[in-house]
Protein backbone atom coordinates (compact mmCIF):
# COMPACT_ATOMS: atom_id res chain seq x y z
CA UNK A 1 0.00 0.00 0.00
CA UNK A 2 2.58 1.94 0.13
CA UNK A 3 5.06 4.03 -2.23
CA UNK A 4 6.85 1.01 -3.26
CA UNK A 5 3.87 -0.69 -4.45
CA UNK A 6 2.97 2.63 -7.02
CA UNK A 7 6.66 2.38 -8.25
CA UNK A 8 6.45 -1.37 -8.82
CA UNK A 9 3.43 -1.39 -11.15
CA UNK A 10 4.51 1.68 -12.57
CA UNK A 11 8.06 0.78 -13.90
CA UNK A 12 9.14 -2.03 -14.95
CA UNK A 13 12.24 -4.36 -12.70
CA UNK A 14 15.06 -3.69 -14.85
CA UNK A 15 16.24 -0.09 -15.36
CA UNK A 16 19.08 0.72 -17.38
CA UNK A 17 21.51 3.80 -17.20
CA UNK A 18 25.02 4.82 -17.02
CA UNK A 19 27.38 3.51 -14.27
CA UNK A 20 28.68 7.02 -13.69
CA UNK A 21 25.16 8.25 -13.22
CA UNK A 22 24.57 5.31 -10.63
CA UNK A 23 27.65 6.02 -9.05
CA UNK A 24 27.71 9.68 -8.42
CA UNK A 25 24.11 9.57 -7.58
CA UNK A 26 24.94 7.11 -4.75
CA UNK A 27 28.17 10.01 -3.65
CA UNK A 28 26.47 13.23 -4.15
CA UNK A 29 23.43 11.61 -1.35
CA UNK A 30 25.89 10.81 1.06
CA UNK A 31 28.38 13.65 1.16
CA UNK A 32 30.39 13.03 4.94
CA UNK A 33 32.13 16.34 6.17
CA UNK A 34 35.30 15.61 8.12
CA UNK A 35 35.02 17.88 11.44
CA UNK A 36 37.76 20.30 10.67
CA UNK A 37 36.49 23.70 12.13
CA UNK A 38 39.32 26.14 12.37
CA UNK A 39 37.99 29.91 13.45
CA UNK A 40 34.57 31.52 13.76
CA UNK A 41 33.18 29.94 10.07
CA UNK A 42 33.03 26.43 11.93
CA UNK A 43 30.29 27.86 14.21
CA UNK A 44 28.01 28.88 11.00
CA UNK A 45 29.20 25.33 9.99
CA UNK A 46 27.65 23.55 13.04
CA UNK A 47 24.44 25.95 12.61
CA UNK A 48 24.39 24.44 9.02
CA UNK A 49 24.02 21.43 10.53
CA UNK A 50 21.27 22.19 13.12
CA UNK A 51 17.37 21.99 13.62
CA UNK A 52 17.13 25.77 11.42
CA UNK A 53 19.18 24.92 8.78
CA UNK A 54 19.63 21.13 8.50
CA UNK A 55 21.74 20.46 6.19
CA UNK A 56 21.04 16.89 6.46
CA UNK A 57 17.78 17.50 3.95
CA UNK A 58 20.49 17.07 1.07
CA UNK A 59 22.47 13.92 2.96
CA UNK A 60 25.30 15.77 4.15
CA UNK A 61 24.98 16.28 8.14
CA UNK A 62 26.91 13.43 9.07
CA UNK A 63 30.51 15.17 10.57
CA UNK A 64 33.02 12.38 11.06
CA UNK A 65 35.65 13.00 13.62
CA UNK A 66 38.05 10.87 11.33
CA UNK A 67 39.25 11.59 8.38
CA UNK A 68 38.93 7.97 6.65
CA UNK A 69 35.17 7.76 7.06
CA UNK A 70 34.68 11.50 5.14
CA UNK A 71 34.27 12.27 2.09
CA UNK A 72 34.46 15.98 1.67
CA UNK A 73 36.91 18.11 4.04
CA UNK A 74 34.84 21.53 5.00
CA UNK A 75 38.06 24.07 5.50
CA UNK A 76 36.28 26.93 7.87
CA UNK A 77 38.56 29.30 8.93
CA UNK A 78 41.95 30.40 8.57
CA UNK A 79 44.93 27.95 8.13
CA UNK A 80 47.99 28.93 9.79
CA UNK A 81 51.08 28.05 8.41
CA UNK A 82 51.74 25.90 11.67
CA UNK A 83 48.18 24.02 10.94
CA UNK A 84 49.11 23.45 7.17
CA UNK A 85 50.95 20.27 7.57
CA UNK A 86 48.12 19.00 9.85
CA UNK A 87 45.61 19.50 6.93
CA UNK A 88 47.31 18.58 4.60
CA UNK A 89 47.92 15.23 6.35
CA UNK A 90 44.37 14.93 7.00
CA UNK A 91 43.40 15.23 3.20
CA UNK A 92 45.64 12.54 2.58
CA UNK A 93 44.18 10.22 5.63
CA UNK A 94 40.35 10.84 3.19
CA UNK A 95 39.72 8.03 1.28
CA UNK A 96 39.04 8.49 -2.67
CA UNK A 97 36.72 10.14 -3.84
CA UNK A 98 37.47 13.52 -1.90
CA UNK A 99 36.54 17.19 -2.19
CA UNK A 100 37.05 20.16 -0.33
CA UNK A 101 34.90 23.35 0.06
CA UNK A 102 37.07 25.93 1.30
CA UNK A 103 34.50 28.18 3.80
CA UNK A 104 35.03 32.15 3.82
CA UNK A 105 37.46 34.23 3.17
CA UNK A 106 39.82 33.48 4.95
CA UNK A 107 40.77 29.97 3.69
CA UNK A 108 40.10 31.43 0.50
CA UNK A 109 42.40 33.98 0.34
CA UNK A 110 43.96 34.76 3.98
CA UNK A 111 41.26 37.03 4.78
CA UNK A 112 42.07 40.23 6.42
CA UNK A 113 45.23 38.63 7.68
CA UNK A 114 47.70 39.01 5.05
CA UNK A 115 50.83 38.32 7.13
CA UNK A 116 53.19 35.63 8.03
CA UNK A 117 51.29 34.08 10.13
CA UNK A 118 48.17 32.55 8.39
CA UNK A 119 48.41 30.64 4.66
CA UNK A 120 47.08 33.00 1.99
CA UNK A 121 44.39 30.46 0.59
CA UNK A 122 43.80 26.85 1.51
CA UNK A 123 44.33 25.94 -2.39
CA UNK A 124 47.82 26.42 -1.95
CA UNK A 125 48.10 22.86 0.37
CA UNK A 126 44.96 21.26 -1.27
CA UNK A 127 42.72 21.33 -4.24
CA UNK A 128 39.30 23.30 -4.04
CA UNK A 129 36.67 22.23 -5.57
CA UNK A 130 34.15 24.87 -4.20
CA UNK A 131 35.41 28.49 -2.61
CA UNK A 132 32.34 30.12 -0.57
CA UNK A 133 32.78 33.99 -0.09
CA UNK A 134 31.91 35.50 3.08
CA UNK A 135 33.19 36.47 6.68
CA UNK A 136 31.74 34.36 8.22
CA UNK A 137 29.42 33.20 5.48
CA UNK A 138 25.89 32.33 6.52
CA UNK A 139 24.62 28.84 6.49
CA UNK A 140 22.94 29.02 3.63
CA UNK A 141 25.98 29.64 1.44
CA UNK A 142 27.31 26.51 3.14
CA UNK A 143 24.41 24.65 2.26
CA UNK A 144 24.17 25.96 -1.28
CA UNK A 145 28.07 25.40 -1.67
CA UNK A 146 27.12 21.69 -1.17
CA UNK A 147 24.28 21.33 -3.56
CA UNK A 148 26.88 23.32 -5.87
CA UNK A 149 29.54 20.24 -4.97
CA UNK A 150 26.76 17.40 -5.12
CA UNK A 151 26.28 19.14 -9.31
CA UNK A 152 30.26 18.91 -9.68
CA UNK A 153 29.74 15.37 -8.00
CA UNK A 154 27.45 14.33 -10.92
CA UNK A 155 29.28 15.35 -13.73
CA UNK A 156 32.60 13.67 -12.94
CA UNK A 157 33.07 9.64 -14.06
CA UNK A 158 34.20 6.65 -11.84
CA UNK A 159 37.53 6.66 -14.52
CA UNK A 160 38.66 10.10 -13.57
CA UNK A 161 40.14 9.58 -10.34
CA UNK A 162 42.16 12.13 -8.44
CA UNK A 163 44.81 9.40 -8.42
CA UNK A 164 45.59 10.83 -12.63
CA UNK A 165 45.39 14.57 -11.40
CA UNK A 166 48.00 13.68 -8.17
CA UNK A 167 50.28 15.73 -9.59
CA UNK A 168 48.38 18.47 -10.03
CA UNK A 169 46.78 18.67 -7.25
CA UNK A 170 49.93 18.93 -5.33
CA UNK A 171 50.70 22.07 -7.31
CA UNK A 172 49.95 25.73 -5.89
CA UNK A 173 46.91 25.82 -8.46
CA UNK A 174 45.46 29.51 -8.99
CA UNK A 175 41.81 29.66 -7.72
CA UNK A 176 39.35 28.91 -10.25
CA UNK A 177 41.48 27.08 -12.58
CA UNK A 178 41.23 23.47 -11.10
CA UNK A 179 41.17 20.94 -14.15
CA UNK A 180 37.14 20.47 -14.31
CA UNK A 181 36.60 16.67 -13.70
CA UNK A 182 33.84 15.75 -15.94
CA UNK A 183 35.50 12.58 -17.50
CA UNK A 184 37.10 14.69 -20.37
CA UNK A 185 40.82 14.07 -18.97
CA UNK A 186 40.22 10.44 -19.42
CA UNK A 187 38.33 10.73 -22.63
CA UNK A 188 40.86 12.87 -23.95
CA UNK A 189 43.89 10.78 -23.43
CA UNK A 190 44.04 7.17 -24.21
CA UNK A 191 43.29 4.98 -21.77
CA UNK A 192 46.31 3.79 -19.33
CA UNK A 193 47.43 0.12 -19.72
CA UNK A 194 46.79 -0.51 -16.17
CA UNK A 195 43.79 0.83 -14.49
CA UNK A 196 44.51 3.64 -11.89
CA UNK A 197 42.99 2.17 -9.17
CA UNK A 198 45.59 -0.33 -8.31
CA UNK A 199 43.38 -3.58 -6.59
CA UNK A 200 43.29 -5.94 -9.51
CA UNK A 201 40.19 -7.66 -9.20
CA UNK A 202 39.81 -11.26 -7.53
CA UNK A 203 39.80 -12.42 -11.49
CA UNK A 204 41.92 -10.95 -12.70
CA UNK A 205 44.13 -12.07 -10.61
CA UNK A 206 43.50 -15.73 -11.18
CA UNK A 207 44.00 -15.22 -14.66
CA UNK A 208 47.47 -13.52 -14.15
CA UNK A 209 48.61 -16.56 -11.82
CA UNK B 1 48.39 48.77 45.02
CA UNK B 2 47.90 47.97 48.68
CA UNK B 3 51.45 49.20 49.25
CA UNK B 4 51.07 52.67 50.98
CA UNK B 5 51.61 55.70 48.35
CA UNK B 6 54.38 58.20 48.76
CA UNK B 7 53.38 60.86 51.61
CA UNK B 8 54.00 63.60 49.83
CA UNK B 9 51.00 63.33 47.17
CA UNK B 10 50.77 66.73 46.33
CA UNK B 11 54.92 67.28 45.24
CA UNK B 12 54.70 65.01 42.41
CA UNK B 13 53.15 67.78 40.30
CA UNK B 14 55.50 70.63 41.74
CA UNK B 15 58.67 68.19 41.25
CA UNK B 16 58.20 66.03 38.84
CA UNK B 17 61.96 65.62 37.34
CA UNK B 18 63.21 63.89 40.71
CA UNK B 19 60.19 62.09 42.79
CA UNK B 20 61.05 60.16 46.09
CA UNK B 21 60.83 56.52 45.36
CA UNK B 22 57.70 55.01 47.45
CA UNK B 23 58.78 53.22 50.92
CA UNK B 24 59.08 49.90 49.69
CA UNK B 25 61.12 50.51 46.69
CA UNK B 26 64.00 53.01 48.99
CA UNK B 27 64.39 49.97 51.54
CA UNK B 28 64.90 47.73 48.60
CA UNK B 29 67.57 50.41 47.47
CA UNK B 30 69.25 50.44 51.17
CA UNK B 31 69.28 46.67 51.36
CA UNK B 32 70.82 46.39 47.74
CA UNK B 33 72.04 49.51 45.85
CA UNK B 34 73.61 48.12 42.92
CA UNK B 35 70.99 46.28 41.73
CA UNK B 36 68.93 49.31 40.75
CA UNK B 37 69.76 51.23 37.71
CA UNK B 38 66.28 53.59 37.38
CA UNK B 39 62.94 53.35 39.15
CA UNK B 40 60.12 54.72 36.97
CA UNK B 41 57.17 54.64 39.42
CA UNK B 42 54.10 55.92 37.11
CA UNK B 43 50.50 55.82 36.91
CA UNK B 44 50.42 54.01 40.17
CA UNK B 45 53.04 51.10 38.84
CA UNK B 46 56.21 50.31 40.24
CA UNK B 47 59.32 50.25 37.49
CA UNK B 48 62.59 49.06 38.39
CA UNK B 49 65.18 48.37 35.86
CA UNK B 50 67.79 46.17 36.80
CA UNK B 51 71.24 45.07 35.34
CA UNK B 52 71.17 41.83 33.19
CA UNK B 53 73.63 40.32 34.95
CA UNK B 54 72.01 39.68 38.18
CA UNK B 55 68.56 39.34 37.45
CA UNK B 56 68.33 35.88 38.59
CA UNK B 57 69.45 36.91 41.68
CA UNK B 58 66.99 39.76 42.59
CA UNK B 59 64.06 37.81 41.23
CA UNK B 60 64.88 35.05 44.11
CA UNK B 61 65.90 37.49 46.65
CA UNK B 62 62.66 39.48 45.49
CA UNK B 63 60.34 36.42 45.84
CA UNK B 64 61.69 35.50 49.57
CA UNK B 65 62.15 38.63 51.02
CA UNK B 66 60.20 39.38 53.66
CA UNK B 67 59.10 42.78 52.54
CA UNK B 68 58.17 41.78 49.05
CA UNK B 69 57.29 38.47 48.68
CA UNK B 70 56.70 38.20 44.88
CA UNK B 71 55.74 34.36 44.90
CA UNK B 72 53.96 34.46 41.25
CA UNK B 73 55.59 35.38 38.00
CA UNK B 74 52.53 36.89 36.48
CA UNK B 75 54.04 37.62 32.67
CA UNK B 76 57.23 37.50 31.37
CA UNK B 77 57.44 39.21 28.13
CA UNK B 78 59.95 40.87 25.43
CA UNK B 79 59.71 44.12 23.73
CA UNK B 80 61.69 45.61 20.70
CA UNK B 81 62.61 49.12 21.04
CA UNK B 82 63.25 49.56 17.61
CA UNK B 83 65.89 48.91 15.29
CA UNK B 84 67.94 52.70 15.89
CA UNK B 85 67.60 51.77 19.47
CA UNK B 86 70.27 51.40 21.83
CA UNK B 87 69.60 48.66 23.75
CA UNK B 88 67.39 47.44 21.32
CA UNK B 89 65.56 45.05 23.26
CA UNK B 90 64.36 44.73 26.92
CA UNK B 91 62.95 41.63 28.85
CA UNK B 92 59.91 42.57 31.30
CA UNK B 93 59.19 40.57 34.42
CA UNK B 94 55.82 41.06 35.93
CA UNK B 95 55.53 39.97 39.90
CA UNK B 96 53.03 39.82 41.79
CA UNK B 97 52.43 38.83 45.72
CA UNK B 98 49.73 36.67 46.39
CA UNK B 99 50.28 37.79 50.12
CA UNK B 100 50.54 41.26 50.06
CA UNK B 101 48.75 41.84 46.65
CA UNK B 102 51.58 44.29 45.24
CA UNK B 103 52.84 43.87 41.87
CA UNK B 104 56.47 45.20 40.38
CA UNK B 105 57.77 45.45 37.09
CA UNK B 106 61.16 44.38 36.60
CA UNK B 107 63.10 45.43 33.45
CA UNK B 108 66.09 44.44 31.68
CA UNK B 109 67.64 45.95 28.55
CA UNK B 110 69.85 44.19 25.90
CA UNK B 111 71.93 44.92 23.15
CA UNK B 112 71.20 43.41 19.95
CA UNK B 113 74.96 41.50 19.78
CA UNK B 114 75.12 40.31 23.19
CA UNK B 115 70.99 39.53 23.35
CA UNK B 116 71.81 36.81 26.67
CA UNK B 117 70.03 37.03 29.65
CA UNK B 118 69.73 34.47 32.84
CA UNK B 119 67.18 32.27 32.69
CA UNK B 120 64.24 32.50 36.16
CA UNK B 121 63.08 29.35 35.84
CA UNK B 122 64.80 28.49 38.98
CA UNK B 123 62.96 31.04 40.68
CA UNK B 124 59.56 30.50 38.83
CA UNK B 125 58.77 27.63 37.17
CA UNK B 126 55.92 28.80 35.19
CA UNK B 127 58.74 30.60 33.47
CA UNK B 128 59.70 28.11 31.27
CA UNK B 129 57.43 28.42 28.70
CA UNK B 130 57.24 32.09 28.49
CA UNK B 131 60.68 32.27 28.02
CA UNK B 132 60.03 30.18 25.02
CA UNK B 133 57.70 32.44 23.93
CA UNK B 134 60.09 35.53 23.90
CA UNK B 135 63.04 32.89 22.30
CA UNK B 136 60.56 32.48 19.66
CA UNK B 137 59.27 36.05 18.77
CA UNK B 138 62.41 38.07 19.77
CA UNK B 139 65.05 35.68 19.65
CA UNK B 140 66.31 36.19 23.31
CA UNK B 141 68.65 33.73 24.36
CA UNK B 142 67.80 32.50 28.07
CA UNK B 143 71.13 30.92 29.74
CA UNK B 144 70.17 28.25 31.74
CA UNK B 145 67.11 27.35 30.06
CA UNK B 146 66.41 23.75 30.49
CA UNK B 147 64.59 23.38 27.17
CA UNK B 148 65.18 26.54 24.81
CA UNK B 149 63.02 26.01 21.68
CA UNK B 150 60.26 27.53 19.95
CA UNK B 151 56.66 27.36 21.26
CA UNK B 152 54.19 29.20 18.77
CA UNK B 153 55.80 29.31 15.29
CA UNK B 154 56.88 26.55 13.54
CA UNK B 155 59.82 24.35 14.03
CA UNK B 156 61.80 25.31 11.29
CA UNK B 157 61.11 28.80 10.68
CA UNK B 158 63.10 31.75 10.07
CA UNK B 159 63.50 34.69 11.73
CA UNK B 160 62.05 36.19 14.62
CA UNK B 161 58.54 37.65 14.18
CA UNK B 162 57.98 40.23 16.54
CA UNK B 163 61.24 42.16 16.17
CA UNK B 164 60.54 45.65 14.13
CA UNK B 165 62.45 44.60 10.98
CA UNK B 166 60.32 41.39 10.38
CA UNK B 167 58.27 41.43 6.92
CA UNK B 168 55.12 41.23 7.71
CA UNK B 169 54.27 38.78 5.05
CA UNK B 170 57.97 36.55 6.21
CA UNK B 171 60.60 36.37 4.37
CA UNK B 172 59.06 33.71 1.84
CA UNK B 173 55.44 33.13 0.20
CA UNK B 174 54.40 29.61 1.54
CA UNK B 175 53.00 26.43 0.01
CA UNK B 176 53.58 23.20 0.91
CA UNK B 177 54.93 21.01 -1.70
Amino acid sequence: MGLENVIAEALPEVLTTRLDSLINWARKSSLWPATFGLACCAIEMMNATSARNDLARFGSEVFRASPRQADVMIVSGRVSRKMAPVLRRIYDQMPEPKWVISMGACATSGGVFDNYAIVQGVDKIVPVDVYIPGCPPRPEMLIHAVMMLQDKVMKESVRDRRDILEAEAREAVVPGTLPITDGSTARQNTLPETRPYTIASRHERRRSS
Amino acid sequence: MAEPEKPEASSISSQPSEPTPSPLVAAFQREHPDWVVQVIEALGETTLVVPKESIASICSFLKTWSETRFDFLSDLCGADRGVEEEPRFEVNYHLFSTTKHHRWRLKVLLNEDNIHVDSVTGVWRTANWHERETFDLFGVVFDGHPDLRRILLPEDWQGHSLRKDFPLRGYEPYSLK
